[in-house]
């Protein structure tokens, strides 16, 4: 048999034998101790292997890579904030900032925004899980792949010859001159067409999410709203809206750090070429590419630190539901 | 907090990918029979080919190549070299990175691997020399390309009686002979991440013909500038012969359309151009791979521009390294190189040999473009991929921005300094 197939099946039935094994352990030495010692160390126990994991692979490398954001294109030579200097001085990352800033506004914006339209209306409809089926699908395709299926959406051809490109098609039907959709960096259009695809892909998520919520909301609340002659508009912006906020926050802080890793799409439409490089792009490029692993780090610091806000208003926001519970 | 460290995670994936691999291939042993594990970007018709050379050599020592293909090469090996999880072989990126590699420790010189004396009297020894680092042979191109070939389509014009001696020649036979075509030239530069590089070729192949290999080496050592007189009127001869002669200029950089494609006009009909710049490996991409050598295609060499400079070919290969050395890989690294081994390679078709032995080409075209390449008067190497990193991608991007408006070359010219000014 293939090793690999062996590896895969060690894997797969191994590990969560050892995590059960490990409970079932630990159950047999609590059940020595008294019963005040073990109702104290059993969550520490419990939650000692995903600590671990935890530590391994996410604490350590984080640390890692802060202190490789203070060392040179070599590991060891310590460079101060050269790498941080470098950042902020070098008109490549800066555009690469600016557009990160884009995707994070206009990819919330758009996901969130259509998401909830098209949550509220189609619950309205009897063909609603068919809707909201096919605005979902997009999400299940992984982003390289999409990215492949919209370059035909955008593809060039010269004038005069067959236009592949789906934009380009109608955009000639109607007697204009085949455009090159993703050199266009005037306003930016071409990161705007490639959050669009993002956001193809998100809109279904942010839906899904703000449908339920809308279930949630108790139909004797709305009745009572219309029984007193609010209108609809009303009922939706004084009852509805308030009610989806929290789960808004909640899509709106996903969206924010999806865009934020956005690489993908970048990567294989335009390779960031035409002014469409973003944050992520760039730690890849500077990091694998020149091997400037310290410059890919302190790019990878940046990114950190402009996500803890987000991440400090969904954990607060967390606990002021867990309270009011 | 818990998604910031996404960049990295990705990496971890990439790097645990690396380690699944090696560790699932590079150690499991049977029997006598070992197993080498090689990483290349080889795939599709290309990885069959590689797997076709290596046959033999499974069937005469019992051993097995455990091929991965990766487009991403250069960031397995990156984070391999770091975390210390390599394959026993693998393909190089190119010259600056082996450097690296070598000088960190991680690849294994060749000399005690290789028949040397043998290696170096069938290799051209400009290859000899990019391979070797401090005075040890570490790394062997199992596999070449030459640049600048400049390819027709003879039903439309034969230029075999007489291809044109030189570039004034050329475009006077071009534009004398356009006929039908829609335009002279037929380029096109996307590719990806990469995208730019076929460009760099262009102004390599004049800067080598208009200035001479000793600008064109010291150009790619960092040591002439790019706003010198010599580069710029390089980028100024591709400006006013190439750029102005093409059909459509926002088509040749559209990140849609790829460089494979590019020469495919050349078959349309009206043909959408006469003549197309590419590589030597242009004829396993795009409608050549359909079409036949010699009837639907032809090429001739990149003429001379300046006579004192005469007889010089540009070439480029794909670098091969050790990084373990244990017995199988030892064994491999020196059958790989040989003659019959080569000869497998390069009936396969789409690719040449640097070895001069290597003589099983399926067609004139390989052969000529072979001899080409061995017999070559003087031979330099890509010059981008010599360069640095960030300068290479520097000037990918470079050729984008100048393809598309000619006016910004000063301006690109000098961002192009700044990068090469950068330590």
């Amino acid at each position: 048999m293939d090793p690999r197939l062996v590896t895969a099946a060690l894997v797969v039935i191994g590990v969560p034998a050892v995590i059960v094994g490990y409970i079932y352990g630990t159950e047999l030495v609590l059940r020595r101790a008294s019963e005040k010692l073990r109702s104290r160390a059993r969550p520490w126990l419990w939650l000692l292997p995903a600590l671990l994991f935890l530590f391994a692979f996410l604490v350590w490398p984080t640390i890692l890579t802060i202190a490789r954001s203070f060392q040179g294109k070599l590991a060891g030579t310590f460079v101060g904030l050269d790498n941080y200097t470098w950042f902020f001085t070098s008109p490549d990352a800066l555009l690469a900032v600016r557009n990160s800033a884009l995707w994070v506004v206009l990819l919330t914006l758009f996901t969130v925004g259509i998401g909830l339209i098209v949550a509220v209306l189609v619950d309205r409809v009897r063909y609603e899980s068919i809707a909201k089926s096919i605005i979902f699908v997009p999400l299940a395709i992984s982003m390289t792949a999409a990215s492949v299926i919209w370059r035909f959406m955008f593809e060039y051809q010269s004038k005069g010859h067959p236009q592949t490109g789906t934009l380009d098609g109608i955009v000639t039907f109607l007697g204009f001159n085949p455009i090159s959709w993703l050199q266009i960096d005037t306003l930016a259009l071409n990161t705007i067409l490639l959050i669009i695809v993002m956001t193809w892909m998100w809109t279904g998520f942010a839906m899904v999410i703000i449908s339920a919520a809308l279930k949630g909301i108790s139909p004797e609340l709305l009745e009572a709203a219309r029984v007193d002659g609010a209108t609809e508009w009303q009922v939706f912006q004084g009852i509805v809206f308030p009610l989806l906020l929290p789960t808004i926050a909640v899509v709106s802080t996903t969206i924010v750090i999806t865009a934020l890793k956005a690489f993908d799409i970048v990567y294989v439409m335009t390779g960031g070429n035409f002014g469409t490089d973003v944050v992520a792009s760039q730690m890849i490029k500077e990091s694998f590419t020149f091997n400037q692993f310290g410059r890919g780090s302190a790019l990878a610091v940046i990114l950190l630190i402009a996500i803890v806000p987000v991440m400090l208003v969904n954990i607060n926001r967390f606990r002021a539901q867990e309270a009011i519970r | 907090m818990q998604r910031a460290g996404t960049g990295w995670r990705r990496l971890t994936a990439l790097g645990a990918v690396a380690v699944l691999t090696a560790a699932a291939c590079g150690s499991s042993t049977t029997g006598n029979a070992k197993s080498v594990t090689v990483i290349g970007t080889w795939a599709g018709d290309e990885q069959k080919a590689f797997l076709a050379m290596v046959k033999p050599w499974e069937t005469q020592t019992g051993n097995t190549v455990k091929y991965t293909g990766t487009r991403d090469i250069n960031t397995v090996l990156a984070a391999g070299v770091g975390s210390g999880v390599l394959p026993d072989l693998a393909g190089l990126p190119g010259p600056g990175q082996m450097a690296e590699y070598a000088k960190a420790g991680a690849l294994k010189p060749l000399d005690s691997v290789l028949d040397v004396a043998t290696y170096k009297s069938e290799t051209a020894p400009a290859l000899v020399s990019l391979g070797t680092i401090d005075g040890k042979l570490t790394g062997v191109f199992v596999k070449a390309a030459v640049k600048g070939l400049i390819w027709y389509n003879p039903t439309l014009h034969d230029y075999s009686s007489a291809p044109p001696a030189t570039w004034t020649d050329l475009m006077s036979q071009a534009k004398a002979n356009k006929g039908s075509a829609q335009a002279i030239w037929c380029l096109g530069l996307g590719s990806g991440a990469a995208s730019g590089w076929p460009g760099t070729d262009w102004i390599e192949d004049i800067v080598l013909r208009q200035a001479g290999s000793q600008v064109y080496n010291d150009w790619w050592a960092g040591k002439v500038k790019w706003s010198s007189d010599q580069i710029k009127k390089a980028f100024q001869t591709y400006l006013t012969d190439v750029v102005a002669n093409i059909a459509d200029p926002v088509a040749a950089v559209d990140p849609t359309k790829d460089f494979s494609l590019a020469g495919d006009p050349l078959f349309a009909n009206p043909p959408g151009c006469e003549v197309f710049h590419q590589a030597s490996f242009i004829t396993g991409l795009g409608a050549f791979k359909a079409k036949k050598a010699g009837t639907d295609y032809n090429f001739f060499p990149f003429p001379d521009i300046d006579p004192a400079f005469a007889g010089s070919v540009e070439g480029s290969g794909d670098l091969f390294g050790m990084f373990h050395d244990t017995d199988a890989a030892k064994s491999l690294m020196k059958y790989l190189v040989t003659a019959p081994a080569q000869d497998i390679w390069v009936k396969a078709g789409g690719a040449l040999s640097a070895n001069k032995n290597a003589v099983d080409y399926p067609d004139d075209i390989s052969k000529r473009s072979a001899a080409l390449l061995t017999n070559a008067k003087n031979f330099v190497f890509d010059a981008s991929d010599q360069m640095p990193t960030a300068m290479n991608a520097a000037f990918w991007t470079a050729m984008l921005t100048v393809t598309k408006d000619p006016s910004q070359l000063d301006a690109v010219l000098a961002s192009l300094d700044k990068v090469q000014a950068t330590p």
